[in-house]
């Protein structure tokens, strides 16, 4: 548990002391929102109907971006060798590196929200919690596999290619859940279906984040 | 001879198919809602079974590859997800063509129909990292890792129908299908049972020669000293 809080606190140092990487994903999240509405052109009901849809596509392709650089930032001069001799557990580094990437894509949710109210013209009808858990569960449902197959494309000279190509496909049932549910916050919950898509969605974090802590060890290893 | 009985199994399997196929289409009788449109059941049904049989050996095998770290395990998941992955190329063929009369359209973004496709790339994503890596201990672990985590796609297409509301028709069975059908459908499942573990073994030998010798070949050093040359007088 000491390893997971000491590696989460290292990544959170690591971006807070590279802000300006963080502001420039944020600003590609804007973009990508941008350019969805303008796709769909001036249509109000077509672009509040589909807002959370564009936001977890932003929140998708954002992921790619910023999975691959914060394990770049560990295969950069063998930083990744001198924490395992530290020693760190294998285990104990991805459950730190994933929460850290949780948290950033947390973040690039939460400040997406307003980005969306304001370009779709969407609202909240429910409950804010539930956006906020909506947007956690998401974010952590991206972070898992996602680490995992960073670890593995990081030293593949096809990287960029191939970490959305593994990750995109894999995460679809997370992307379904995430945004059924954050368009039942926005347009509304006549039928209370919110709590089933939750626990569709806690499911599969449970399979992701178990599967990949215990297969994060030998990916590292090779 | 000894190394050919797949040879043999994957010609009775192909002996098997002809005759389900044959008795599928002139003497099993039409799908009562569908008529003939419905005869593809002999071959669509059986792909999906030993499609996703083979997917789950091919997670076995990873698992075995990545305790044993053994290329004979490492050659039954790349026969496995080659295999995997014709069934189910083939198995999104045979539905575009049966969605065509029955819905109207070769393809929609149906349930089933969208993992299935998921699953195509998960997979093709295996072969992909195996074809990207030339060192053979390296190749095996994230292959086998890539399988395990492609592998939980398998569940999730089987139960599609059940978790969300699709077009797609729910599980086949020979409980599901009238009684002069079970017949030609199981003889059908197992000829392509037979025929897909004729290929698999046929590519897991060749996997294997290929392997061992990777395995076997002493590491090169990672980088050469220049030649000298000599000043000629």
């Amino acid at each position: 548990m000491r390893t997971v809080v000491d590696v989460l606190w290292k990544d959170v140092l690591i971006e807070w002391r590279a802000r300006a990487r963080t502001v420039a994903l944020l600003s590609f999240a804007y973009t990508m929102l941008l350019l969805f509405a303008f796709a769909i052109g001036p249509d109000a009901a077509a672009l509040r109907h589909h807002a959370g849809a564009y936001l977890w596509m932003g929140m998708l392709l954002c992921s790619s971006l910023l999975l691959d650089r914060t394990m770049r930032t560990e295969f950069e001069a063998g930083a990744i060798q001198s924490l395992l001799l530290v020693p760190v557990s294998s285990s104990g580094l991805f459950y730190g590196k994933a929460l850290a990437n949780t948290l950033q894509l947390w973040l690039v949710g939460a400040a997406s929200v307003p980005m969306v109210f304001v370009v779709c013209g969407a609202s909240l009808t429910e409950s804010a919690v539930s956006l906020v858990a909506t947007l956690g569960l998401g974010a952590a449902g991206l972070a898992a596999p996602g680490t995992l197959y960073a670890a593995m494309t990081a030293r593949l000279s096809g990287r960029q290619l191939l970490l959305p190509l593994m990750l995109f496909p894999l995460v679809v049932p997370v992307v379904v859940a995430a945004v059924k549910s954050t368009s039942l916050v926005m347009l509304g919950d006549p039928m209370e279906q919110m709590g089933s898509w939750l626990v569709l969605l806690g499911c599969f974090n449970l399979v992701y984040w178990s599967l990949c802590g215990i297969l994060f060890g030998r990916v590292i290893e090779a | 001879m000894k190394q050919r009985w797949e040879i043999g199994v994957a010609i009775f399997g192909t002996l098997l198919l002809v005759w389900s196929h044959y008795t599928g289409l002139f003497v099993a009788p039409p799908e009562a809602m569908m008529g003939d449109v419905g005869r593809i059941l002999y071959a669509h049904v059986p792909t999906a079974w030993v499609g996703l049989l083979t997917y789950l050996v091919a997670f076995v095998a990873a698992i075995g590859a990545l305790a044993t770290g053994k290329a004979a395990w490492d050659a039954m998941v790349e026969a496995t997800v080659e295999v995997g992955l014709l069934l189910n190329v083939l198995l999104l063929i045979q539905g575009s063509l049966w969605a065509k009369p029955t819905w109207g359209v070769y393809w929609t973004w149906d349930p089933r129909l969208t993992t299935c496709a998921i699953m195509v790339v998960a997979f093709g994503v295996v072969l992909a990292i195996r074809r990207q890596i030339d060192e053979p201990m390296r190749r095996l672990t994230l292959s086998s890792v890539a399988t395990i985590i492609a592998f939980v796609n398998v569940p999730i297409v089987y139960m599609s129908v059940k978790w969300w509301k699709t077009l797609h028709q729910p599980y086949s069975s020979p409980e599901t299908v009238d009684s002069a059908m079970v017949t030609p459908l199981r003889v059908a499942a197992f000829g392509m049972l037979f025929l897909s573990t004729g290929f698999v073994v046929r590519r897991w030998r060749i996997a294997r020669t290929a392997l061992e010798r990777d395995f076997d070949a002493p590491d090169l050093p990672a980088e050469s000293a220049p030649l000298a040359v000599e000043d000629s007088p």
